[in-house]
């Protein structure tokens, strides 16, 4: 099989996937030499590495959260151009997750392996649609892969918000997203529908939005909870990390309408557990459909699962005839999803 | 069915009870009829009695669904209707079309409610395909029964009252003698029909309740002008035979009357509405209020059950007599009344709640200090002038409860409340000492508060404090925090709460085998080091003694 012998130069280490002619770990879970990222959330983009090569926006985003000063070096590549590390041909193309995400694609003697990082199918105004790779190898995540998970289209659940908050215009609604890409799309989503009004945040979501603002996505008129008096933010739509929803942030608010963005909010379960008011299923993950048809039209042979609920998906892609296997690798969260 | 199943599924995330009237009220005002009908049948009496849902979905299952995703799924959904109504995959003819119209709910009603059991798979499947993520996980909601979520049929009924003007107590008076989907009730409500006449058949009247004694409400107290009776410690029930037909209503008008068809029988044939307490008795004493909560809520009643847990009722009003409404009489002449009628009927199964005598202010004191020792919940003072009115009028009814028990007990863990209380730490589980049968060989682990005890968890709580002194609380719990899961968190054992209930018992509920009725907050007790808080075995010394019950036997009046 044109799989064969992969996992002798690409395989799971401690420390996550390693590519060893390239001397490269992808998404590494500790400091290494040097690293290839596929985004900038916490568990993928982590400091202290040698090198670090990830797409420009990804760059621009872990000096943002980590500081300029947290790697050794950054190199920005391009989208789709091809570089040479150690005989291995390196290239990154978009993956839909979130603005700047890609997958890493490796070539080396003939051979093809895709690493997805997280990805989405789903249509995205914040950052550039995933492109499927024909490969031999592809290395998915797993996040959302159970069929009870089909995501709602993200348009619909942001126009059930905007009816909230048209319903109760003296309540604030507090929408619990995680900071880098979720706060994001919401707000542009719901700039897409309409709503015009300054769009509130919590002061952990600031500065990656003014980076969203830098790189041309038009967001709006985005204002700090911090700054504004008590009073005015009666009836407004604040974003701010799920921690906070329940946390003591949110007692300024008098009467909020509690609301938690995440694919996680498909669950009854999952909801009471958040108690929000208005869970709204939007993810940056793939889904159950998607994750499958995603797989069979990369053509891969051998499909490696990184993290999340890999059983099914293993189970599934067996089922219909490819190989496949859980990396099990260390140091992936569900995501503040 | 969309707009149905849109709000059952808003309703199970709306935690204000204001916010559901609203969501209840709109629906009831947009549905068309008859599906706003069957829909206000669903959130009260339930629609279906007994479908085969487990075996239908079973078969339905098998041919749809892998059956190891299906594993896997379920269990990390953890409710099977759910997982169903979520994984249910997408029917090979796609086009709308040709999967036929989303149903209504009314046709769901009328595919499922005369459907022979075998047939159930089938229309079930169908009517599945035909459905949306949320139209399927309502449509096996009701299929499985009253689909909780958060809705009482008082609730419901007070939406409709809301919607149309009239009072609640209106509608629960014509209630018992409507039946889904309601439609002359709506035409009624909406102003196009006059109001539905019961028909002769046994309904249900609002009660008169009482209010809990107050301190200023001592200072017009004459005693001359009020009856004082036991309070009994079973269920409020009111009583309406009409021939052949006897109904048993809950005080909120729920019908239990399958659950105690011994007390049905014991009424056939009169004509005759009675306000009473529901107990279980035998040879004449009083069984605890556990005793009585094995019969509540059984829809079929076995043998065993009549005679392990007879049924009796203690009446202490009459409000209609044949045909003759009493209502409007003083609470002295309904009560004569009420005697004659029991001597003259002798009704099984029954009995009058005796009236307790006294003269003084200082008589009723002491009557009420013995009450804990006479196994009595407290007593009851009505107005003899009083007519019987519904609701809860003021200065009429009161009720005074025995003494609350306390005991200082240890802050275990806290859970984040909801709604308005969404980020406050407000339900707390609190336990009391017990000493380990071994103590531990290796000495103290670090931050032992009490060496050779561990805390077994006996109540939890959520009122009894100020707004003050939850963010108090709420401080301590985070700072103290030792383990979070979810919304609950455990806490270093410091704090000790003084909690008052009224009476505890055996029970599995907690790992102390005891359970409190109706615990509060009633002191917080910063001061108190946690060690001297009390034991398992003050706990077990305050539940009532088998050998008191005998006093639970009705008092003689003469």
């Amino acid at each position: 099989m044109r799989s064969d012998g992969i996992d002798r130069w690409l395989y799971p280490t401690p420390r996550g996937l390693y590519c060893e002619p390239a001397d490269a770990y992808i998404d590494p879970a500790s400091a290494v030499d040097r690293a290839i990222i596929t985004h900038g959330h916490s568990d993928h983009a982590r400091p202290g590495h040698g090198a670090v090569l990830a797409t420009a926006e990804t760059v621009a985003i872990m000096k943002v959260r980590l500081g300029e000063e947290a790697v050794g070096r950054f190199e920005a590549a391009p989208l789709g151009t091809v570089l040479h590390i150690g005989g291995v041909s390196v290239r990154l193309v978009p993956a839909g997750h979130i603005l700047g995400s890609a997958q890493v694609v490796l070539e080396w003697n003939g051979q093809r392996a895709v690493v997805s990082g997280d990805y989405k199918r789903s249509a995205d105004p914040t950052c550039l649609p995933f492109e499927p790779i024909l490969c031999d190898v592809f290395v998915t995540e797993a996040t959302f892969a159970l069929p009870v998970f089909r995501h709602e289209p993200a348009a619909s659940e942001v126009a059930r918000l905007l009816t909230s908050l048209r319903r109760n215009p003296d309540r604030a609604h507090l929408v619990g997203a995680y900071g880098l890409g979720k706060c994001q799309r919401v707000i542009r989503l719901a700039r897409d529908a309409g709503y015009d009004k300054p769009i509130y945040l919590h002061g952990a979501h600031m500065a990656v939005t003014e980076l969203y603002q830098n790189h041309g996505i038009a967001l709006g008129e985005i204002r700090a909870v911090a700054d504004t008096k008590p009073a005015d933010l009666a009836g407004a739509l604040v974003l701010c990390p799920p921690s906070a929803v329940s946390d003591r942030w949110s007692r300024r608010f008098p009467d909020p309408v509690t609301a938690f963005a995440s694919g996680w909010m498909r669950i009854k379960g999952r909801v009471r557990q958040s108690g929000v008011e208005l869970p709204l299923v939007i993810s940056d993950h793939a889904d159950w459909p998607e994750l499958i048809d995603t797989v069979l039209e990369t053509q891969a042979e051998d499909v490696w699962v990184t993290h999340g609920r890999d059983d099914a998906l293993v189970y599934e892609l067996t089922r219909r005839g490819l190989k496949a296997r859980a990396l099990a690798l260390v140091g992936f969260e569900d995501e503040g999803e | 069915m969309q707009a149905f199943a849109l709000l059952l599924d808003t309703l199970t995330t709306t935690p204000s009870r204001k916010g559901k009237l609203t969501l209840l009220v709109d629906y009831f005002r947009t549905a068309p009829d008859p599906d706003r009908g069957f829909a206000l049948a669903a959130l009260t009496d339930g629609l279906f009695p007994r479908l085969p849902l487990r075996r239908s979905l079973a078969t339905l299952l098998e041919t749809r669904v892998d059956p190891v995703l299906y594993a896997l799924s379920r269990d990390y959904v953890g409710d099977t209707a759910e997982t169903v109504a979520l994984m249910w995959p997408a029917p090979a003819i796609s086009a709308p079309a040709e999967r036929g119209r989303t149903p209504s709910l009314s046709e769901v009603v009328a595919s499922l409610a005369n459907a022979p059991p075998t047939e159930v798979a089938p229309i079930l499947g169908d009517l599945l395909d035909r459905l949306d993520v949320r139209g399927r996980w309502a449509l096996l909601k009701l299929v499985g029964g009253a689909p909780r979520v958060g809705v009482s049929a008082r609730l419901a009924k007070t939406a409709l009252a809301e919607m149309s003007g009239h009072a609640v107590s209106e509608i629960e008076e014509i209630w018992h003698a409507l039946e889904p989907p309601y439609s002359d009730l709506f035409l009624w409500l909406t102003g196009n029909g006059p109001r539905p006449d019961a028909g002769g058949k046994p309904v249900f009247r609002p009660l008169m309740l009482a209010h809990a004694i107050e301190e200023q409400d001592w200072s017009s107290f004459a005693p001359e002008e009020f009856a004082a009776e036991w309070k009994w410690d079973g269920i409020r029930v009111q009583i309406a035979a009409h021939g052949e037909h006897v109904r048993i209503f809950s005080r909120t008008g729920d019908d239990i009357s399958r659950s105690f068809p011994e007390i049905v029988s014991a009424f056939l044939g009169r004509e005759v509405l009675l306000d009473g307490e529901l107990l279980v008795a035998r040879d004449g004493l009083v069984a605890p209020f556990n005793d009585l909560q094995q019969r509540l809520n059984r829809k079929a009643v076995t043998g065993r059950m009549l005679k392990d847990h007879p049924a009796h009722v203690r009446l202490y009003d009459l409000l209609i007599d044949g045909s003759e409404d009493l209502r409007e009489m003083s609470f002295r002449d309904r009560r004569k009344r009420l005697e004659a009628w029991f001597a003259a009927k002798r009704p099984p199964l029954a009995d009058i709640s005796p009236l307790v005598p006294f003269a003084t202010r200082d008589e009723l004191d002491a009557l009420w200090g013995d009450a804990r020792e006479t196994g009595i919940e407290g007593l009851m003072l009505k107005r003899w002038s009083s007519p019987y009115l519904s609701g809860r009028p003021r200065g009429h009814w009161f009720k005074w409860k025995r003494a609350a028990l306390t005991l200082d007990c240890v802050l275990m863990y806290a859970q984040r409340g909801s709604g308005k209380r969404s980020s406050y730490y407000s339900d707390y589980t609190f336990g009391v000492w017990r000493e380990l049968a071994e103590p531990a060989l290796e000495g103290t682990p670090r931050g032992d508060i009490y060496p050779g005890h561990e805390l077994v968890p006996v109540g939890k709580a959520y009122s009894g404090f100020t707004d003050a002194e939850l963010l108090e609380i709420d401080r301590f719990v985070r700072n103290h925090t030792v383990e979070q899961f979810g919304p609950v968190r455990a806490v270093e054992p410091r704090l000790v709460l003084e909690v008052a209930f009224d009476a505890i018992f055996a029970s599995s509920r907690h790992k102390s085998g005891l359970a409190m009725r109706f615990p509060r907050i009633h002191r917080i007790r910063w001061d108190k080091p946690p060690q001297e808080a009390d034991t398992l075995d003050t706990a077990k010394r305050l539940m009532e003694q088998p050998a008191a019950e005998n006093a639970k036997q009705a008092p003689s009046t003469d």
